[in-house]
């Protein structure tokens, strides 16, 4: 059985991708979920991810060529049954399974005195030492093989350096169109609320202080953990409208807006948030902004969020109205943590407050369930120790 | 020199336009003569020099006998005296027969005497293949005499080149060999005003490209501007050089190419080993190392006697064919 990769759509206005460097040959077994090529969309360079298993047959596109939505990247041939099993019991191919595979199996390359020189064209060698790049690792399409100019221009573009130094008028475009999409098609209703976040920041400090530094949280966690509740038990915020139609979903992929160095914003999600807990959240959340900074992004977190949280606290305004990303339905916006005098068991106290709004679809849901959510939202605040 | 110089423009073979050099190098400067096997009576076997007799009469246009090295000697000897004299060999083959005058004399005699006695004769013969002449008129030996300093080697590829060469070269204190390919005679082209402006130092582009450098001359060039426009249906930019002069090279044209275009692929009608092909290629190397991206390629004629049958004769020549899979070799396809 053959099956056809195909350039995925990573965002909803995604048309077309440059495939930056395949990280699977032919020959080589894949399973789902392997990262098999890295892709630049207008968003930065994305690990592609593949969704069935088989063994690569034929690459039907070179590096550096870019390639609209849809078009076939790759041929794989799938795993008959049996084969199936056994890849499952066996852990998909990863570094660290290379490194402990049986002495028969090195590569002669990697044996000490036997290793074939690498064939590179000397202008290659040139370009590549001048910009830094390992050209001895890189993929040659030149003559027999030989690792040329266009191969080193290519690895070029791919490395994070280059996509640190990116353009960012095509990331302006992209957050263009899907905010004037979202503006022009989705008829947003907001609703706000300030609830008192002291609970919350007392119990974080009280956890952080019994633990090591890498396993402390930030405040902004307990407030994903609580929309991420609120989704799955309020109906109606946690899914995609396409044409007009909603489709909840299941599971809680947690988008989370990044803002990039460099300008610019991404939303990768965190996937499957509803399984994780406080801790684990944290972690999802400190891995997920890391590769958005640094590149490195999975197709399956920029394109399958289903709900958004974005948070402009750090900058010290009190509230935002967020824009929905479609075709999500939902996206809660936080401002800053604020000390403010606050009515409490009929006594004025300082408390610190943060102010939450949701914008939603009202094609979705209405503002009464959009006040429950987001009352919700706060109540699940109120009792950090449950979260 | 005056616009004069050139009569005229318009189209014309290139016999025509040698012979039009020809004839203007012996009405303007009564020094110049034309000597050589043929060249009076029967016109030059290739009819180069058809009506020069009558026009010049047989002081100026003078038949010689069949001895190569007589009348190259004859030639070297006139030049010494202070007149212009032109010797046309019938072929390259035939003028093994005068290597000795041609290599231990022109060649020498200005060095070995300090300067004061330069060998300012003008040699022309034709070169190649492609008439069906066989293997002792059809071989290509430009690039053996671009082996010997104090000679220069030149070869006119196109009508300016054919119309224009030969005036530089007498003008030229140095013995100047002009290689005219049989298979060109019959070449028809315009003849424009850039043959007045002729050097016999610089190489030309003769069709831009980024992708590879042909470097070719002769009836070679056609072969490799062939080639050329075929790659060019397949997304391949070829620049083609047509090297003009054989002694001195052109290197900077040819490396600031490369440069360009980070390959190179070398086309000669002669043979391989020990080929200019080869020289060429090396000087790229020696000059242009980290600039290439791909093996330098080279495409010549077969490594046997020049065949006769015309099927044998162009698969030994190099053909637009060849030079198109060598070309998609270096590039990897």
């Amino acid at each position: 059985m053959s099956i056809e990769f195909r350039m995925p759509a990573l965002g909803a206005d995604m048309e077309a991708g440059t495939l930056l460097e395949w990280k699977v040959s032919p020959g080589d077994r894949v399973g789902r979920g392997d990262v098999v090529a890295v892709i630049d969309t207008d968003k930065g360079a994305i690990d592609v991810e593949i969704f069935s298993d088989g063994t690569v047959e034929r690459l039907l596109v070179e590096p550096g060529t870019r390639v609209p939505v849809g078009a076939p990247l790759a041929l794989l041939v799938g795993e008959p049954d049996a084969a199936v099993a056994e890849a499952v019991a066996q852990p998909p191919r990863t570094t660290t399974s290379a490194s402990t595979a049986p002495s028969a199996s090195i590569p002669l390359a990697t044996m000490p005195g036997r290793a074939p020189r690498v064939r590179i064209s000397p202008a290659a060698r040139a370009l590549a030492e001048r910009l830094a790049i390992d050209a001895a690792s890189l993929t040659g399409s030149g003559p027999h093989g030989a690792v040329s100019l266009v191969d080193v221009e290519a690895a070029a573009r791919a490395t994070p350096k280059a996509v640190s130094r990116r353009d960012t008028a095509p990331m302006r475009a992209v957050i263009a169109a899907a905010m004037a999409r979202s503006k022009r098609e989705i008829p947003h209703y907001y609703v706000t609320t300030t609830c008192d976040y002291t609970p919350v920041l007392d119990w974080v400090a009280i956890r952080n202080a019994g633990v090591p530094v890498e396993q402390r949280v930030l405040p902004v966690v307990p407030l994903l953990r609580a929309v991420v509740l609120a989704a799955t038990q309020i109906p109606g915020f946690n899914g995609h409208c396409v044409d007009g139609r909603f489709d909840a979903s299941q599971a809680v992929h947690l988008g989370v807006a990044v803002a990039l160095r460099g300008g610019g914003l991404v939303t990768p999600a965190i996937l499957d948030a509803g399984d994780k807990d406080v801790a684990c959240l944290m972690r999802a959340l400190s891995d997920l902004v890391g590769r958005a900074r640094a590149g490195g992004l999975r197709a399956s977190e920029l394109a399958s969020g289903t709900i958004t949280v974005t948070s402009l606290g750090d900058e010290g305004v009190e509230s935002v109205q967020p824009i929905i990303y479609p075709p999500q339905v939902a996206i809660v916006g936080a401002g800053a943590v604020v000390e403010r005098p606050w009515l409490v068991a009929g006594e004025v106290r300082p408390r610190r407050l943060l102010t939450l709004t949701l914008a939603a679809d009202h094609r979705v849901s209405d503002g009464r369930a959009g006040a429950r959510f987001l009352a919700r939202v706060a109540d699940l605040l109120a009792r950090p120790e449950a979260l | 020199m005056s616009a004069a110089v050139v009569p005229g423009t318009g189209r014309m073979t290139y016999r025509e336009a040698v012979r039009e050099a020809l004839r203007q190098a012996l009405r303007s400067d009564p020094h110049v003569f034309l000597m050589g096997e043929d060249v009076g009576a029967y016109g030059g076997c290739f009819a180069v020099s058809k009506g020069l007799l009558a026009e010049f009469g047989e002081e100026r246009v003078r038949d010689t006998p069949l001895s190569e090295s007589a009348f190259v000697g004859a030639g070297i000897g006139a030049a010494l005296g202070g007149v212009k004299p032109i010797v046309e060999i019938m072929t390259g083959n035939f003028s093994l027969l005068a290597l000795d005058q041609i290599v231990n004399n022109a060649a020498t005699l200005c060095h070995m005497s300090g300067g004061q006695c330069p060998v300012p004769v003008v040699i022309r013969l034709a070169t190649g293949a492609g008439r069906q002449l066989a293997a002792q008129h059809s071989h290509s030996f430009e690039g053996w005499y671009a082996h010997v300093p104090g000679v220069r080697i030149v070869v006119p590829a196109t009508i300016d080149d054919a119309r224009g060469m030969l005036g530089a070269a007498l003008a030229c204190p140095d013995p100047v060999l002009i290689f005219e390919p049989i298979s060109l005679y019959n070449l028809e082209g315009e003849l424009t005003a850039q043959a007045d402006a002729c050097d016999l130092d610089h190489a030309a582009v003769r069709r831009a490209g980024s992708d590879v450098t042909l470097i070719a001359h002769g009836a070679s060039l056609y072969r490799a501007l062939e080639a050329a426009g075929t790659l060019a249906e397949r997304n391949v930019s070829a620049e083609v050089i047509d090297l003009r002069t054989l002694r001195p090279l052109d290197d900077a044209t040819i490396l600031a190419s490369v440069r360009r275009t980070h390959r190179a692929l070398i086309v000669d009608e002669g043979w391989r080993s020990g080929g200019i092909a080869a020289e060429i290629a090396m000087r790229i190397v020696e000059q242009g190392f980290y600039e290439l991206d791909a093996p330098i390629g080279r495409v010549c004629t077969a490594e046997v006697p020049m065949p006769y049958p015309r099927h044998l004769e162009e698969a030994a020549l190099p053909s637009a064919t060849r030079i198109v899979a060598a070309v998609m070799s270096q590039l990897g396809r």
